[in-house]
């Protein structure tokens, strides 16, 4: 049986349909769940092998990308939503669906969250919203989404508020070490892109491009590896140059999903 | 009414300001004061401000600041009650510092305001009220001035017609409560003199002429009454220029210098847009002007639908709220032929961004402004509602600087025959989105008007913001009730709000609305203004009892509000009521067919040099490479990607040649090519665009034909099937009433007509805007140049046949492909060239009659795989198509011109032509395939990136490409 996915949905999402479509594509049978949905009991979450927050712009991102839907995450769906993270299903937030599992406590670590937030996605370096390709490193074995991918992959970002920050500098070369950081932005020539614009894109500390969890279920990712899912989506196919689908990550969570 | 002091509450006031010194914000606004002249200011620290009415515990206040307000890794947050510790101006100077909030005036749409209350009430705070925000600024300078910042809080701070500001703290301000409005006016309209029937006409804001007025008074004798300020007003917006196209439709008599006879055109739209659709038959045109979109074939499956509308005086006065809401404007026209909006265009022109301050027509915002704030607008809209904003185009012109011009496109993607659109008899009017208040009222009438320095105080409510999430909410719930056939029949609000929408639906049958029922956001509007408010992010659905409760379901799921405001009736009126009263009463037929129509006369000139003629050159020494970097600088040619990068051109997937091509995504592409979502086989879709008031300022008609040739052009470049491209036309123009400005019209109507028509390209949609003129406090007229914009849509039968701009391998031949006939009139090179270079007046390009075949056989090569690259002559001619493609690659070309005139050759401007890479195995079955057409071999691509023009033995250009990339790249 082909794995469930859950893609939630909230006013303002809007990546929903192309996070459906790669995740179909990696062999999920998706659905797009309104948040009011689960509330009145329409749709359970134990019925589902995998949990997606998609990208968009969740309460047009009033006070704060992601802000309010981190808030009515914890406020209405707390339960759930512990629970589905400490099953070890697969789950991953992109984009907008980052910035709410970030300022909702799920990433980078849910066992602290309790205690002051210790990092945040703010203000893109550059001061403004940005669309380009970007080149992401799989670097963790920890986290089960990139766990044995060795290529790097081609995808866009398409943020204003990307850039990863933490309260404690040293704290984000622990989450390097721990593995926590699962995807990095690369420069051309392959290697990190050391903080140089516009290979990363938004300024984040250490490259990061996406963060898992300790336990490695749930990764959280700025880029859209669901918007290159085929050839043609890339920006250099007409040279015959297109490569690094993000299909292979969906494969990943799919395929681990697959035991639940 | 409760008095002010009762009604006042509590307000916990909160900074929010980053911890960062070097915040983007700030900077950005420091870099726009010092663009602005305004030198003295050395630093300006921008922070947020939140009010919060209704009591709060200290707690609470602890528990908004620190879990909604503000993120405590990034900002500081302080609060205080508003009423203590109040600044006056005098206070707030400290030392060599200053500060300006901004807060918006009561009743604008605050979005963000109505995220904290739901958020604050989650969070438990149930006695917060209302909300608001602002900005504060602290301003640092040694040598700054109250008035330097009264300058700089007027120019670019705020904006008067939706904001305030102070020196020190301002105050918020609440909606205060009002009671509900029944008052109808009765307008006596039987009794006035000719004299008070404009003044009527003025005194309401209705644009209606004397004729018009005359129609309406005779109207009301037969009906035996006066009108009420419903019906006026109603009237108004459904006659107004914007809703019914009274231009276009009017008999004119057309008059030509030496000409006797003048001729007649009984509807100039009629014998020349519709003409051309109806001559060329297409079979894949699935609807033309029929609803707010035209449709065409797709992939047997699907309908693709495409308009393009304009929102320029909101723009001009308003610059981020007028483009925001003409982003959410089009896209509600596509959702109105219940198609799922699947992308974005957007083609801006404004005034030279570097005009002084002195020059600008009273009451008018800088160039700058207008920019930054219609860019802001469309990335807000687009990104924010997901959808890719992928086709554009930037254009800069002094015509401009008080009337930008705004233009916003959607496509749309549907199955065929799924949008329903005959309401039945009984089926219940059914308002779906947001809520109505006072906003944008008049808009439609507004933007009939030519505008003064008092427009923005006057019409301050014909702009307001738009809520895409909203918007994104009715795209969800629309397509899901579309395909469960919940309604026989959808129109969204936009000009004119309900009266227009419900309107428009019941003019077949007719039907019967309960006012009071409409959702306000706030209470004590009068009647007529919740029936004209244009209150965004609305539809109007005609739903059958029986499928109300579905609807209600879809609507509760998606969280948006549905009202039942009335029902469908068979009766050929529209009759509304407000309580027991009827506030409007009106016959259908005199609604919709009673206006009059009007007569205009036009006046044609022609062009002062024949379309093609050209003139002989003087021999003499010209800087080439100078004459090249100037081109690519120019901000019509110069790279867009600053603005092209702020909006999000991957959602949804679809964009196959991206708006920015070649190795670094840095040169610009000919036309963007989509494979929407939902698409059901190979094909894809291209979409370009033309335009160029350049050629229109001396020769209308063939500025209309030349621009259609360079949408057509631009599509076959990336692919496209020349046999299979549908046409917009976007007239932006001035006041019709001039005779010498109409007769410009009518030219330009032709040259579309015959332009369509000799490509076979069928117009689908189109949209005119007239007025585009600025009546300044000098008392001077300030008019836009005659300005036409095509928008094609173009099919490729295979989307992996798309072809990008940019070289590919070197060794590659480059061919130059089409009739080759540049000239400079109206040219790029004589807006940059030194006034000693200046070249001799000449005719705008002609059309040459070889081009359609041209392209055929050009689509027939690159379909059979043989083009590796290619790239249409526009703005700068050869040259400029040159250095684009060298950039995009970053590789070099050697071009051998055997031109008796290099400098045209280089820089003169030409229809029809194309540079083309062909694989050196490809050239010879490329040169078959072009056979007996005009296509020369002009050079090779080099892996050396420099750009090599010779001729005669002589050397013209040898520039690096980073060269070239350096001056294209020239910040805007």
């Amino acid at each position: 049986m082909p794995p469930k996915a859950l893609i939630l949905f909230a006013p303002g999402t809007n990546r929903d349909l192309d996070a459906a479509r790669a995740l179909e594509q990696a062999g999920a049978v998706p659905e797009v769940v309104p948040l009011n949905r689960l509330r009145r009991g329409e749709r359970r979450w134990q019925d589902y092998q995998m949990l997606v927050l998609p990208g968009g712009f969740s309460y047009a991102d009033a006070l704060g990308a992601g802000k309010l839907l981190a808030l009515e995450l914890q406020h209405d769906f707390a339960g759930p939503m512990a629970e589905f993270v400490a099953s070890g299903k697969p789950v991953i937030g992109i984009c907008n669906g980052f910035q709410a599992l970030v300022k909702s406590g799920l990433l980078p670590d849910p066992a602290r969250a309790s205690a002051e937030a210790q990092a945040t996605l703010t203000f893109n370096a550059c001061g403004h919203f940005e669309c380009r390709w970007v080149t992401l490193l799989p670097v963790s074995q920890t986290c089960i989404w990139t766990r044995g991918l060795n290529e790097p992959i081609d995808c866009p970002v398409a943020h204003g508020e990307g850039n990863l920050q933490a309260r404690d500098p040293h704290w984000v070369d622990a989450l390097v070490a721990s593995g926590q950081a699962a995807l990095l932005y690369a420069a051309p020539d392959g290697r990190p892109a050391q903080g140089v614009y516009p290979y990363n894109p938004n300024g984040s500390a250490a490259d990061i491009a996406g963060l898992c969890n300790p336990a490695g279920n749930v990764l959280g990712l700025m880029p859209h590896p669901e918007d290159h899912i085929f050839a043609e989506q890339h920006p250099l196919w007409t040279r015959g140059l297109a490569r690094g689908s993000g299909l292979a990550l969906f494969r990943n969570g799919v395929a681990y999903a697959g035991q639940f | 009414m409760p008095s002010i002091t009762e009604t006042l509450t509590e307000v916990t006031r909160f900074v929010v300001s980053p911890r960062t010194l070097d915040d983007p914000r700030s900077a950005g606004f420091l870099h726009d004061a010092h663009a602005l002249g305004l030198t003295a200011v050395e630093r300006i620290c921008c922070a947020d401000l939140y009010f919060i009415q209704g009591r709060l515990t200290p707690t609470e206040v602890r528990v908004l600041a620190d879990r909604l307000l503000h993120d405590p890794i990034t900002h500081n947050v302080t609060q205080n009650l508003s009423a203590a510790g109040k600044m006056s101006a005098a206070d707030c100077v400290s030392g060599d510092a200053y500060v300006i909030e901004v807060a918006l005036r009561p009743g604008v749409t605050d979005p963000v305001a109505e995220q904290i209350v739901r958020a604050a009430h989650m969070l438990g705070s149930k006695g917060v009220q209302a909300a608001g925000t602002g900005l504060r600024f602290e301003v640092y300078g040694a040598g700054l001035s109250e008035a330097d910042c009264h300058l700089l809080a007027a120019r670019l701070l705020s904006n008067p017609v939706i904001q305030r500001y102070t020196l020190g703290e301002i105050e918020p301000s609440f909606p205060l409560p009002t009671q509900a409005s029944d008052a109808v006016e009765i307008l006596p309209i039987r009794s006035l003199d000719d004299a008070g029937l404009m003044t009527l006409s003025q005194e309401r804001r209705a644009a209606l002429d004397l004729n018009e007025m005359c129609a309406i008074q005779a109207y009301y004798r037969t009906e035996g009454r006066d009108p009420t300020d419903v019906e006026l007003e109603m009237i108004a917006q459904t006659w107004s220029e914007h809703c019914v196209h009274k231009t276009f439709k009017a008999r004119i008599r057309v008059e030509r210098p030496g000409q006797l006879e003048a001729e007649i055109i009984p509807n100039l739209f009629r014998a020349t847009i519709r003409a051309a659709t109806e001559t060329i038959d297409a079979p894949w045109v699935l609807s033309a002007f029929v609803d707010n979109a035209g449709l065409i074939e797709y992939d047997g499956v699907n309908a693709i639908s495409f308009k393009v509308e304009t929102h320029n005086h909101p723009s001009a006065i308003e610059p981020f709220g007028g483009a925001n809401t003409g982003v959410g404007g089009v896209i509600r026209d596509v959702l109105g032929v219940s198609a799922k909006p699947v992308a974005a265009t957007d083609v801006l022109c404004f005034g030279p961004q570097d005009t002084p301050f002195e020059t600008l027509p009273g009451g008018v915002l800088h160039p700058r402004r207008i920019l930054s704030g219609v860019v802001a607008g469309v990335q807000d809209y687009g990104n924010k509602i997901g959808l890719p904003t992928v086709s554009g185009g930037l254009w800069f012109d002094p015509g401009y600087t008080a009337n930008p011009l705004v233009f916003c496109g959607c496509l749309g993607i549907a199955p065929k025959d799924a949008h329903p659109h005959q309401p039945r008899p009984g089926d219940r009017i059914i308002v779906l989105g947001g809520r109505t208040g006072r906003d944008g009222l008049r808009g439609a009438t507004f933007s009939s008007m030519t505008m003064d320095a008092q427009t923005g105080e006057v019409s301050g409510a014909s702009v307001q913001i738009g809520a895409p999430v909203v918007e994104k909410g009715l795209i969800d719930v629309v397509l899901l009730a579309r395909d469960a056939q919940i309604y026989h029949a959808i129109t969204d609000c936009g000009a004119g709000g309900l009266s227009s929408a419900v309107g428009e639906m019941t003019s077949t049958l007719g039907g019967r609305v309960q006012l009071e029922s409409v959702t306000l956001k706030y209470p004590g509007l009068a009647p007529w203004e919740i029936w004209l408010s244009e209150a965004q992010e609305r539809m109007v659905l005609a739903v059958p009892p029986a499928s109300l409760p579905a609807l209600q379901t879809l609507c509760e799921r998606y969280t948006v509000e549905l009202t039942d405001i009335g029902q469908f009736e068979a009766s050929g009126r529209i009759i509304v009521r407000y309580g027991e009263k009827t506030v409007l009463d009106l016959s259908n037929d005199f609604l919709h067919n009673g206006l009059p129509q009007r007569n205009l006369t036009a006046l044609i000139l022609p062009p002062r040099c024949p379309a093609g003629q050209t003139t002989p050159l003087p021999t003499r020494e010209h800087d080439y490479a100078a004459a090249l970097l100037a081109l690519l600088a120019h901000p019509n040619i110069a790279s867009k990607e600053r603005i092209i990068r702020i909006y999000d051109h991957e959602v949804q997937g679809g964009t196959l040649i991206k708006p920015l091509a070649g190795l670094a995504a840095d040169a610009p592409a000919d036309a963007v090519v989509l494979r929407p979502p939902g698409s059901a086989g190979k094909q894809a879709l291209a979409l370009s665009a033309g335009m160029n008031p350049e050629y229109g300022k001396l020769d209308a008609r063939q500025m209309a034909l030349n621009v259609i040739d360079e949408a057509v052009r631009n599509a076959v470049a990336a692919g496209a099937d020349p046999e299979r491209i549908a046409l917009l036309d976007n007239f932006c123009w001035g006041d019709p009433l001039r005779r010498e400005t109409l007769g410009e019209l009518v030219a330009a109507a032709r040259g579309c007509h015959d332009g369509a028509v000799y490509f076979g390209a069928p117009f689908i949609s189109g949209k005119d805007s007239f007025n585009n003129e600025y009546l300044g406090s000098d008392d001077q007229r300030h008019a836009i140049p005659p300005t036409l914009l095509i928008s094609g849509l173009g099919l490729l039968e295979d989307a992996r046949a798309a072809v990008s701009m940019d070289l590919k391998v070197a060794g590659n031949a480059i061919y130059l492909v089409g009739a080759f006939a540049p000239t400079f009139g109206g040219s790029h090179y004589a807006l940059t060239c030194l006034p000693a270079d200046q070249p001799p007046a000449e005719g705008v390009p002609a059309l040459l009659p070889i081009t359609r075949a041209v392209y055929r056989a050009l689509h027939a090569a690159m379909r059979g795989g043989l083009a590796a690259a290619c790239h249409d002559l526009s703005e700068g001619g050869l040259a400029v198509a040159a250095a684009e493609m060298c950039i995009g690659g970053r590789l070099g070309l050697d071009l051998a011109l055997e031109d008796a005139e290099p400098l045209r050759a280089l820089f003169g401007e030409t229809t029809g032509c194309l540079l083309v890479e062909v694989p050196p195995q490809h050239t010879a079955d490329f040169e078959a395939a072009l056979s007996r057409l005009p296509c020369r071999r002009l050079g090779v691509v080099t892996a050396v990136p420099r750009l090599t023009a010779r001729s005669a033995g002589q050397i013209l250009l040898d520039l690096p490409v980073d060269t070239l990339r350096n001056a294209f790249q020239r910040p805007l």
